[in-house]
């Protein structure tokens, strides 16, 4: 019924000549929409061509072509060649700010006002990288959100009986639960905060700091805050206990992150900043692992923040040059909206829900693991990193920094963030071409 | 006449001469690769010039290159060039042997020069450790990582080395004879007769080498995505691995590859690729006019 009255809708808004494409389309058969999706691991592109079938079924006038393991790149040089899927998907949403700004991804506004979605269904900080400048061009396709995960069974061993909710808790943890080798190498590390390794990244430390990027007017305040040294000075002090080089040798011996031989899998890391989906790699590959889940510990001076965590996550959209900018829309709204598809998702990929009325949901499976991180995506502090429009660049630059200084150090770390903040302005105003800003989180 | 000379018009035309125009034009424009082109004069150049933080460690980086992987290549093959133009028997069998490498494509190969020179896995260290010698980190440390490249580059030499055997065995015989007539020792006549014969090839590797080495990119792009092991993550994230550890790697093309691909700036990617243009042009007319002092060109009018 809803059907009908859209495509009602549409003949008198858009005039005879869509409805007569539309009558031309029905008599030539269902559409054929192509979704690009950068899921590639067998499960996770199966749960998803699980929603698409349920979703083809129950849309005679559609026929969907998934196709997994897209790339940036390859959307935009689809873009760029005129010739796009009809829906695209990320999950990269630190390159929101090009997308949108660049019109290169549709503006959402005008079909969701048709759709009657209100943004206020989505929790606030999905929000955010899903828009640039007030230019909303992608939806939220699930989440991810940040937590610690720990090894009960070593824990155990250490008699550590809960897990860590401060940093000082989490370094004298990290310190009893670390072994060495009797040549001094390390067997197992507690907690491996260095920057570059499986999912450390500044911003979501920075989240257990509070520590801010940018303010009201866009520009980088790395420098201006004193929460941004104390964290980094704490996280070079823990890499300097195990010894860099020791470290970094440990690192090179341990399995691929997305692998079964992953080093928390496989107990050599006794707790590990990860993502929620990690829950699902480790029933599927590392069935007998005793663990838990807890919020990442946060700063001693900052109690209040303890529960919050990092966000970001998949991002869906309509590309410019689409040729059923319509049929593909109904798509995008089912599967951003729908509680049922948002549920099985879930439930497959392990992915947050990316709705309120989802989260709740009675299909979910309940997994006390999982529940975590779908309490971190409610806490209110929780929080994600500014979309610039220098994209992905502007937290790589910061990355970087911190990679130089976890190795050598620095004599003045406070005037070298003072530094980074010009050099990040600068990246930004020259990405925009002279004329770019931040968009305000 | 221009019939005879039209496929090679359009082949310069359309592979040349347009991809240099536009290279130049874009290089004064603002351009994320989405939206249309907008005009901002000399603003990339002055990016490039006076404030990307990352331009000067992607310059020392890739004169690193010049000044150690050139020459080392160079005289590795060389060398063994030498050698085998003096082995006695089985100099097909060692010819083979030195040109294999050769054979492998770029990307395989620093592959396996990662996964060997692991410091945790990798039989290298592990033999190493064996001798009661802690081995480097290779491509985990800054200050190894271009050595390693350099250890990569010379195992895969096998072109030039080629190159050079055919000029060594290609010197005439009777120059060495009237040598040893004079009383030339070994070094003496390597020093007066092979090396002006084949100073013509010596030019034409060191061009070719420096050539290469600015635009040096599979290898470093490769090893550094593998070496952080990012690899296997959703490919957004290789960016930010590009030029690990700690921009040890981030070579002059990497970085150019990073602005106009992966941060969607290839208005001042192209401001980037039009000033290495310009240096590999001058750098080679340098090198080229510097030769007339050491370079022999039998038979060529002076």
């Amino acid at each position: 019924m809803k059907r009908v009255v859209i495509v009602a809708a549409l003949a008198v808004t858009v005039g005879l000549a869509a409805a007569t494409a539309a009558i031309g389309a029905r008599h030539a058969g269902p559409t054929k929409l192509t979704v690009w999706v950068g899921w590639s691991a067998g499960k996770e592109l199966i749960t998803f061509k699980k929603v698409a079938a349920e979703y083809d079924k129950a849309h005679p006038d559609v026929t969907l072509d998934v196709v997994g393991g897209i790339t940036d790149q390859k959307i935009t040089a689809a873009i760029r060649a005129g010739n796009p899927p009809d829906v695209v998907s990320s999950f990269n949403s630190y390159d929101v700010g090009i997308y949108c700004g660049t019109g290169a991804w549709l503006d959402l506004k005008p079909f969701m006002a048709r759709s009657h979605i209100s943004t206020s269904i989505f929790p606030k900080a999905t929000m955010y990288y899903t828009q640039y400048n007030g230019t909303r061009c992608a939806l939220p396709l699930l989440a991810d959100t940040y937590g610690l995960y720990y090894n009960t069974a070593l824990f155990a061993k250490a008699h550590i009986t809960h897990a860590p909710r401060t940093i000082s808790e989490l370094t004298a943890d990290a310190k009893k639960l670390t072994q060495r080798n009797p040549d001094g190498s390390l067997k197992v590390v507690g907690l491996d905060p260095f920057i570059g390794f499986y999912e450390n990244v500044p911003e979501r430390w920075a989240q257990a700091y509070g520590a801010k990027y940018i303010n009201a007017k866009g520009q980088s305040i790395l420098g201006d805050q004193a929460s941004w040294q104390k964290m980094m000075k704490w996280q070079k002090s823990l890499i300097d206990w195990y010894g860099y080089k020791n470290l970094v040798k440990f690192q090179a011996g341990l399995g691929d992150e997305f692998s079964a031989s992953n080093g928390f899998e496989t107990g050599k890391l006794a707790m590990n900043m990860d993502g929620e989906w990690r829950v699902a790699f480790i029933a599927n590959e590392a069935k007998s692992l005793q663990y838990g889940t807890a919020p990442l510990p946060v700063d001693d001076a900052q109690p209040d923040l303890y529960g919050s965590g990092y966000i970001n996550g998949t991002i869906i959209g309509l590309p410019k040059g689409g040729h059923n900018v319509d049929k593909a829309w109904q798509l995008v709204d089912y599967l951003t909206t729908n509680v049922h598809a948002l549920a099985v998702l879930t439930n497959g990929l392990k992915n947050v829900p990316s709705t309120s009325a989802s989260a709740k949901s009675k299909e979910i499976v309940p997994d006390a693991h999982f529940q975590t991180f779908i309490k971190v995506f409610n806490n209110p502090h929780s929080g994600t990193s500014p979309i610039m429009a220098s994209g992905q660049s502007y937290t790589n630059l910061v990355q970087t920094f911190w990679q130089n200084y976890q190795a050598k150090g620095s004599k003045n770390l406070g005037a070298d963030l003072k530094k980074l903040d010009s050099q990040l302005d600068a990246q930004v105003k020259q990405a925009g071409g002279g004329n770019g800003g931040g968009g305000v989180p | 006449m221009l019939l005879v000379l039209s496929p090679w018009l359009v082949g310069f035309s359309v592979f040349f001469g347009y991809p240099i125009v536009m290279a130049v034009y874009l290089s004064l424009n603002h351009y994320d690769l989405l939206s249309p082109p907008r005009w901002v004069g000399l603003a990339n150049y002055r990016y490039l010039f006076t404030i990307d933080p990352q331009v000067g460690t992607a310059v020392k980086n890739t004169l690193w290159l010049v000044a150690v992987l050139v020459p080392a290549q160079v005289l590795f093959a060389l060398g063994i060039a030498l050698m085998l133009a003096r082995a006695r028997s089985g100099v097909g069998i060692f010819r083979t042997i030195f040109y294999l490498p050769a054979l492998a494509p770029p990307v395989a190969a620093t592959l396996g020069f990662v996964y060997i020179l692991n410091p945790a896995t990798g039989p290298v260290n592990a033999f190493l450790g064996h001798l009661g010698i802690s081995g480097p980190l290779w491509f985990q440390d800054p200050a190894w990582a271009k050595p390693s490249l350099v250890a990569l580059g010379l195992w895969g030499v096998g072109n030039t080395m080629v190159i050079f055997l055919a000029a060594v065995l290609d010197v005439p015989r009777h120059l060495y004879e009237s040598a040893e007539i004079d009383g030339a020792n070994w070094w003496q006549r390597l020093r007066w007769v092979t090396f002006p014969s084949i100073s013509p090839v010596i030019l034409f590797a060191v061009v070719l080498g420096v050539i290469q080495a600015l635009q040096y990119f599979t290898q470093a792009y490769v090893a550094a995505n593998i070496a952080s092991g990012q690899a296997s993550q959703a490919a957004d994230v290789t960016a930010a691995s590009l030029g690990y550890p700690q921009d040890s790697t981030l070579f002059y093309p990497v970085l150019l590859y990073q602005h106009g691909f992966a941060d969607y700036q290839m208005g001042y990617a192209s401001a980037l690729s039009v000033v290495l243009l310009v240096v590999s042009f001058a750098v080679t007319l340098v090198i080229v006019a510097n030769s007339r002092r050491w370079v022999h060109h039998t038979g060529a009018i002076r």
